[in-house]
């Protein structure tokens, strides 16, 4: 059966065809990175056909197989999932071609093989894509649990290809941390199916209260989903895991693997434990408030490229979480600028990492302070760090000044001052680590580098990348309206458009 | 007290054993093996819990669930079997190193050239050293 366009079929091409595409790349190693190109780019076209099926149907379930909930397992798509994979396939797209590069044969093996970390890096990068996906389009919260231990399998086997010892360290921290924070999801499985005798997060939805153990369902389960998100203070595993992988694997983790559990949260948040007057939302907000600070000036005093932006994911992870407590009264537009969030951090942060690649490529190290005049060698790279760091700073007119206005606007105006002058604060300590980094790629070095040649897809994909963060910026208008088909945030808000200011122009409604 | 809920407390026992080993021992085994224990607690609660009221037959689909989780359990375990030996022979010993995120610098900072300038001009070997590193496979 070939799917027609905009067909549901998509769906499921988006989780077949990066699992397909894994498992010839790695019994094929010879044409292993053009089978795994190919995937790629088809894994990214599959998404396109899902957006007019989306503005013309509205939020879709797929029976896999003919089978519905609760006895089948079902697929949904909705504006939430539709902005996870498209933020997927565009990082995924530019992360490919960045590794095609950067994970070139060093030195060429002599028999004409891929060397080994080229090799193993493919397949189990597209089997993440494939978990990635599935993850967002699940519906049935076994079905997510499954998704979540291959997108962390898949995850900590990449962070450990590189093979250090930091980086063998990382991953094996991470691979502790990760299963744990699964079995603490399971544990909520189930606790929920206990309850309620029925997996299917709609099915769920209608039939959840406000019972005892509906409360430990959602500690259990947010527990372990904040461990695989590194809120603080459960973040310790991230810097040496992101810092220690090589770039491309950093690029990927950063901007999406630890978004996907938000994204899980943010999902089981909305349409289960919302109404759970629970407290812990203000928790989540103050935990979020000190890892803004904590991650910010973690990354400030750090002297390693990596291990600066790995902190600042620790920091900018804090104001998706601010989201929880400000939606209560926020409503709708509250969680669209925590998503929007999501979505600028995962370009910007992607194309910092992108950079920090390059900058290893081109200087066999990445310590913060000999960066050396790299502005003259390097411009576009150093172009797309500071591209990426307006929008991690939350300059206009980026998509992470989208994000965070409407934040700081929510604060406002429920007088939580606390949360307002955090996310100010935290803006001001990105900027000077962000400056801090640029000020030395200007600056002479007491010792000349040594300096390696750095392919031009490495350099354009992370401007790429560093332009789709400020682009965002303008697309609030387009992308509110789809985020909100399917109505995933709850009620309508009253006027997304005059949140925004008049500056952008109000939202344009999709046909509806 | 029926059966089922004296399983789920069982389990919900081990949960509370495996994490506090997972805690206090270094060795990757025996964090590994706490991990386990943990696992199982939680199979235990969703097998225990299966029966939903006490009348009813126990349900199926969370014996079914159990299955995928010990699937989803043994490949984890490899997983990290194979990344634990790795640890122990590249770094000595199969434990995790603790100064978090203070990691070794990828090569000591070159000192100033005594004469002419060292700096060469690109090649290939000014690639980063994490290429050339091991990799978790042997070639």
């Amino acid at each position: 059966m070939i799917p027609n366009l905009a067909s549901p079929g998509w769906a499921v091409a988006l989780i077949f065809i990066p699992l397909l595409g894994a498992m010839l790349a790695f019994l094929l190693p010879r044409i292993g990175v053009t089978l795994g190109l190919l995937a790629a780019v088809l894994t990214a076209g599959s998404v396109l056909p899902l957006l007019p099926m989306l503005a013309a149907h509205g939020a879709t379930n797929i029976r896999i197989g003919g089978w519905g909930a609760p006895l089948g397992i079902e697929l949904s798509i909705d504006g939430l999932t539709m902005a996870m994979l498209a933020m997927t396939a565009l990082v995924g797209i530019a992360v490919s071609a960045y590794a095609t590069c950067y994970l070139r044969p060093v030195p060429s093996r002599p028999d004409g093989q891929p060397d080994l970390q080229q090799r193993h890096f493919w397949p189990l990068w597209l089997v993440l894509w494939a978990a990635l996906n599935a993850l967002f389009l699940s519906s049935d919260i076994f079905n997510l649990y499954v998704t979540l231990e291959l997108l962390g399998l898949a995850a900590v086997a990449l962070t450990a290809l590189s093979g250090g010892a930091d980086a063998l360290n990382g991953a094996m921290r991470y691979l502790l941390v990760s299963l744990l924070g699964s079995l603490g999801y399971l544990l909520g499985v189930a606790l929920l199916y206990h309850a309620y005798g029925t997996l299917d997060l709609g099915l769920l939805a209608l039939r959840v209260g406000d019972e005892t153990v509906t409360r430990a369902a959602l500690g259990a389960m947010t527990a372990g989903l904040l461990v695989k998100t590194a809120l603080f203070p459960l973040h310790f595993w991230l810097p040496p895991a992101h810092a220690s992988a090589s770039a491309p694997v950093s690029a990927l983790l950063s901007a999406l693997v630890v978004k996907a559990s938000f994204y899980l949260l943010l999902r089981l948040w909305l349409t289960l434990f919302g109404d759970l007057d629970s407290g812990l939302a203000t928790l989540l907000g103050v935990l979020g408030a000190i890892a803004i600070l904590w991650g910010s000036i973690q990354a400030l005093r750090q002297a390693r490229l990596k291990l600066l932006i790995a902190y600042s994911t620790v920091a900018q992870i804090g104001y998706l979480f601010l989201a929880f407590p400000l939606a209560a009264t926020g409503g709708a537009v509250v969680w669209g600028a925590a998503v929007y969030l999501v979505l600028s951090h995962a370009l910007a942060k992607a194309a910092m990492f992108l950079t920090a690649g390059s900058l290893l490529r081109f200087g066999a190290h990445d310590r913060i302070a000999d960066l050396d005049r790299v502005v003259h060698r390097l411009p576009i790279t150093i172009g797309a760090f500071t591209l990426a760091g307006v929008s991690i700073m939350g300059l206009p007119p980026s998509g992470g000044f989208i994000g965070k206005w409407l934040l700081l606007q929510a604060a406002f105006s429920q007088g939580r001052w606390g949360l307002a002058l955090v996310m100010l604060a935290g803006g001001l300590l990105a900027a000077a680590y962000v400056f801090k980094v640029i000020g030395y790629a200007f600056t002479p070095a007491v010792v000349p580098h040594q300096a390696g040649l750095v392919p031009p897809t490495m350099e354009w994909t992370a401007l790429a990348l560093g332009a789709g963060a400020i682009l965002l910026g303008f697309a609030w208008p387009l992308l509110w309206p789809l985020l909100e088909i399917g109505m995933p945030f709850g009620a309508l808000a009253p006027d997304p458009g005059a949140a925004v200011g008049p500056w952008l122009g109000g939202p344009r409604i999709l046909a509806p | 007290m029926t059966p089922a809920s004296l399983y789920a407390l069982v389990g919900v026992g081990l949960i509370v054993l495996g994490l506090y080993a997972l805690s206090v021992h270094a060795h990757l085994l025996r964090k590994l093996l706490a991990f386990n224990v943990t696992g199982s607690g939680v199979f235990l609660v969703l097998v225990g819990l299966a029966r939903r009221t006490p009348a009813a037959a126990a349900d199926p689909v969370p014996q079914a669930m159990v299955l995928t989780g010990i699937v989803v359990a043994v490949a984890a375990t490899a997983l990290a079997v194979v990344l634990m030996l790795r640890v122990q022979a590249t770094c000595g010993r199969a434990a995790l190193n603790d100064d978090l995120g203070t990691l070794e610098p990828l090569q000591p900072p070159p000192t100033p050239p005594a004469g002419g300038p060292a700096a060469s001009a690109g090649s290939a070997e000014g690639a980063p050293p994490a290429l050339t590193g091991t990799t978790a496979h042997a070639p």
